[in-house]
């Protein structure tokens, strides 16, 4: 073979394979190709979707949270800037060294600087670090000034629950805090999934939470691989939390909350006889709630929750007492509607009363002497008392005290009410099966035993009896303007000459000389209250202790002493405001509790007739809304 | 044995040498780097630095290297061969003694103004010398196994050092264009399959004894890349996502928001075509392939109507060589193959890729030229 044909039979069997090679590029290629078809055209939607998700992080935006007002429109809760001053690290450069400088501005303990380093390590470099919170105004201007020498340090704005009255509305308003697992729990409501984001805790702030809190708005922001924004796509601010009007007048909440303050322990509430709206409820001794909302140290919860006068108990809702002779007017109309007596039955008090082997005393130890039922009330006569209790019986006694609010919860819009307790024989059987005895039925006719109420329902017995009508306590008045209160209530079954008699004796307690309201009785014409007063035993006096003489209270530990209380409403003629007040471990009722219930039903007149002074001759110089009363100690 | 070039030198003056470049290559490559220099604007979102920049400054300078390499004789070329390969193999021990650490792997000798890759330049001389070995080679001669001993040894040397640093997608490129040319030269088929099925039997071997622990961390990534989705894993995971949200005509330029918001990971060397194909679609990523292809062509063209054994062997090695860099970056990034790291020649940023494709070209381009020069069996001028 030639070296030319060895050449050309080489160079055929070159083309041969070059031919090969290039079929199998042409093959690969073409896989290159299908594989591209695959991904960008069959599966274009599932990626396209991916890729959405991978750019588009959707952040939630916290709506403002809604006012609460009282019935004049003064703010209760708001929302108040809270600045604090933060850095990006990546800004910054030398971090320890900014940190110096702002040292030098605000104070910033160690342990701040600590977390301030230990957040910047497990950050990314453009997250902004909290350097402090709750900076005061002098503060955020000493730093503003200082913002050029300061790279990577700005200021931010958040949203913090102020309380502009404090104390004196925290357990009506209750406070926010963190969501709890318990609230997060069942909820769908994104909101709840925000760091930071604060959810009613007590109050009205619990209660009506739903309403406060609004509907989460959302920014669908663009980032990148590691998480830092880019931009914003869109945003929507959600619907704000709306405005929640409370029947509470602030300027009685306020002065109501000072007259408490004298007291060790007590609790007070007032409201329209007509519309049940509260227009005070207080509870006293009680807490900051703008500590609460900024959070609480662990020591200062601690103190409250030991504290024996239990500051974070409403006892207006939540305290349950003895009733004491407050409960006397409805085992008078018990005895009034049964038909056996009427109001010219009387009594004539020895001072005692035997039944059985037992003997039962009156408060006063010398006895009354003869009374009608009128007089019985105006000295609160328990030998009377006992004397048509046991004529009537137990179940008709319940089933008044039930008629007019008490036995069971009255439904007022705040969480944690108690029910108290009415008993009677069907009751004692069940809870504790025992029968009932006679005695029992003369120790409850004096509001004792196992008689328990609130003072909320003392108070909504108070109102109606002074209106007759069923009307039902609550605190709202508005939501975002639309009004929900009325003054149409149903008539309570009683006869309106039973009622009139209770209510002449009760006229009596306060204006009648001798009454045991008397000294507390107000002076001005046409406010003059009726009232009745009570001294609810809470130990038992024993035999012993007769025969050697009854202990004074002042002599007892404080909280062995009686229960100090007095139920009231004003004016006599048209009566418009009811009231209970108790004073724990206060000592006798009318000595004691009537003068608080005498201040505040004043102090509710006045208030009144000032507006509608100022109503009827308005004055360029007055200003026609009230205003906060400055609040107390440090800033809100 | 003297090369004697004078005559065949004077045949072709510097003018006609010129007319004889093949021009509308030079601009085929000049598009094909312009659509680079773009995605790499596009990957510095919207700037000319830093990549683009030094990208163009990289292909002027590989430009006028390439006209300059193609207007020197092919004999020359191949009488330089053997030292050629000499002085590389050289780079390529000075890189696992000397070379400074980049990604687990020693694979730079930094000269200053670029880093050489000595892995990059030989794949240009490995197919030199095996072209160089088989020009003389009969079909006698390459159906004898003692004569396939040396080139063997040629192909062994540089990719054990490769696979050394390690480096396994450049070991894997040397072998397979090697394979080729092995091929070309008219190696029995039964040979390779007997290879093939010895390479078989090592995988689980080498698998077990020589690959790092990174390298089969990519391969079992590539088996099952959803195992790991924020791992090794993830960035295929996101080049698929690039691809697919592309679509038929793309988010448009500048538009990527896979690759501009980092979620492709280096977008600016071998995810790039990723890039392009999420801006541009499937209508920019075949038209890139086909464009790509062009270039391919021209290489079997040259080799075709190249009348000298050493020209065509040369012409085809160096296609097969950048069909490989396209297969491999191209399959890599659609999650075809694993992960290997092999840059897309003259698109992704990088020196030595791009610089070792262009001398490449200026050989594909010697050989063009001098097409017709007559070389004896030992390559060494007339018959």
């Amino acid at each position: 073979m030639s070296a030319f044909d060895r050449d050309a039979e080489r160079q055929r069997m070159l083309s041969r394979r070059t031919l090969v090679l290039g079929g199998l590029q042409g093959a690969a290629v073409a896989t290159l190709m299908g594989r591209l078809y695959y991904l960008q055209i069959v599966e274009s939607d599932r990626y396209k979707v991916l890729a959405e998700d991978n750019r588009i992080s959707l952040r939630l935006v916290a709506p403002p949270r809604g006012l609460i007002t009282d019935r004049f429109g003064v703010p209760l809760a708001v929302n108040e800037q809270n600045f604090s001053t933060i850095i990006v690290s990546e800004r910054a450069g030398d971090v320890q060294q900014i940190l110096d400088e702002v040292g030098k501005l605000i104070p910033l303990t160690e342990a701040d600087e600590r977390r301030i380093q230990r957040d910047i390590q497990r950050s990314r470099s453009f997250a902004p670090i909290t350097i402090k919170e709750n900076l005061t105004w002098d503060q955020v201007a000493a730093i503003e000034v200082n913002l050029p020498d300061l790279p990577g340090v700005s200021i931010d704005v958040g949203q913090v629950r102020s309380y502009p009255f404090g104390e004196a509305l925290s357990h009506v308003l209750g406070y926010v805090g963190a969501a709890s697992e318990k609230d997060v729990e069942g909820s769908t409501d994104p909101l709840l999934t925000l760091p930071g984001f604060r959810v009613g805790k007590g109050g009205i702030e619990k209660q009506y939470d739903q309403a406060l809190r609004g509907a989460a708005g959302n920014r669908q922001l663009e980032v990148n691989a590691v998480g830092r924004v880019i931009r914003e796509l869109s945003r929507d601010a959600g619907q704000p939390g709306r405005e929640v009007a409370l029947t509470i007048d602030a300027k009685l909440q306020h002065y109501m909350h000072q007259r408490l303050s004298a007291e060790e322990s007590a609790a007070a509430v007032v409201m329209d006889v007509h519309t049940g709206g509260i227009q005070a409820l207080c509870s006293s001794p009680s807490f900051d709630p703008n500590q609460f909302a900024m959070g609480i140290g662990y020591e200062a919860y601690q103190a409250l929750l030991k504290d024996e006068r239990t500051p974070l108990i409403n006892k207006v809702i939540a305290g349950q007492y003895p009733p004491g002779s407050t409960f006397k007017m409805l085992t008078a109309l018990a005895a009034l509607e049964s038909g056996i007596i009427n109001a010219d039955h009387r009594v004539s008090c020895g001072g005692h009363i035997e039944l059985g082997s037992h003997r039962f005393h009156c408060w006063r130890r010398g006895g009354h002497g003869t009374l009608d039922m009128v007089g019985a009330l105006m000295n609160s006569c328990d030998v009377y008392f006992y004397d048509i209790a046991g004529r009537i019986g137990m179940d008709r006694i319940a089933e008044m005290a039930r008629k007019f609010g008490l036995g069971g919860k009255v439904g007022l819009e705040l969480p944690g009410e108690r029910p108290g307790l009415i008993p009677d024989p069907k009751w004692k059987r069940q809870a504790l099966k025992q029968p009932w005895h006679q005695g029992e039925t003369l120790i409850a006719s004096m509001g004792q035993g196992y008689v328990l109420t609130t003072p909320l329902q003392l108070a909504v017995m108070t109102a109606r009896l002074a209106s007759g009508k069923a009307i039902q306590p609550h605190l709202l008045k508005s939501i975002e303007g639309q009004f929900t209160e009325t003054t149409e209530w149903p008539a309570i079954d009683v006869k309106a000459d039973n009622l009139a008699v209770v209510v002449k004796g009760m006229n009596a307690v306060t204006n009648v000389p001798g009454g045991t309201g008397y000294r507390a009785r107000i002076n001005v014409p046409g406010m003059e209250m009726a009232g009745k007063s009570g001294s609810a035993q809470v130990r038992r006096i024993s035999m012993a202790e007769r025969s050697t003489g009854v202990r004074a209270n002042d002599a007892l530990p404080w909280r062995e002493r009686d229960h100090a209380l007095f139920v009231a409403f004003a004016p006599v003629q048209a009566p418009k405001y009811a009231c209970a007040v108790i004073v724990e471990h206060g000592g006798g009722g009318g000595a004691v509790a009537a003068p608080i219930a005498r201040d505040i039903l004043l102090e509710c007149q006045m208030l009144e007739a000032a507006r509608a002074t100022v109503a009827q001759h308005p004055s360029p110089a007055t200003d026609t809304s009230p205003t906060p009363p400055p609040p107390e100690g440090g800033t809100p | 044995m003297t090369l004697d070039i004078s005559a065949d030198s004077a045949t072709l003056s510097f003018t006609e040498k010129l007319g004889q470049i093949p021009w509308s290559f030079v601009l085929l490559v000049t598009i094909v780097a312009s659509v680079g220099f773009a995605m790499l604007y596009s990957a510095a979102n919207g700037q000319f630095d830093p990549w683009a920049s030094r990208q163009m400054l990289r292909f002027g300078v590989g430009l006028a290297l390439m006209l300059f390499i193609a207007m020197i004789d092919i004999r020359v070329w191949m009488k330089m061969t053997y030292p050629l390969y000499g002085l590389v193999m050289l780079l390529l021990i000075g890189v696992d003694l000397f070379g400074s650490m980049g990604k687990g792997a020693q694979r730079w000798i930094d000269l200053g103004f670029v880093q050489l890759q000595p892995s990059e330049i030989m794949k240009i001389t490995l197919v030199m010398a095996l072209a160089r070995y088989f020009h003389g080679a009969s079909l006698e001669d390459t159906g004898r196994i003692p004569y396939l001993v040396m080139p063997l040894a040629i192909v062994a040397a540089p990719v054990a050092l490769v696979l050394a640093q390690p480096n396994l997608g450049t070991s894997m490129m040397l072998i397979m264009a090697s394979g080729a040319m092995f091929f070309l030269s008219g190696v029995r088929w039964w040979k390779f399959a007997l290879v093939i099925a010895s390479v078989l039997i090592a995988i689980p071997l080498s698998w077990q004894f020589l690959l790092h622990d990174y390298q089969r961390d990519r391969v079992e990534t590539f088996l099952n890349p959803d195992s790991d989705p924020l791992g090794t894993g993830y960035h295929i995971t996101q080049s698929k996502i690039a691809f697919g949200s592309g679509g038929l005509t793309g988010k448009g330029f500048l538009q990527g928001t896979q690759s501009h918001l980092n979620f492709l990971p280096e977008k600016q060397t071998d995810f790039i075509f990723t890039m392009l194909a999420e801006e541009f679609g499937l209508v920019g990523s075949v038209s890139f392939l086909v464009l790509y292809c062009l270039m391919l062509l021209f290489g079997f063209i040259i080799a075709g109507r190249c009348r000298h054994q050493f020209g065509r062997l040369l012409a085809l090695g160096l296609t097969v060589n950048l069909f490989l860099y396209l297969f491999i970056n191209v399959a890599m990034i659609m999650g075809l193959i694993p992960v290997v790291g092999v840059p897309l020649p003259l698109i992704s940023y990088g020196g030595t890729a791009t610089l070792a494709v262009m001398v490449g070209f200026g050989l594909l381009m010697s050989v063009h030229v001098h097409r017709d020069v007559r070389m004896s069996r030992r390559g060494l001028g007339d018959l």
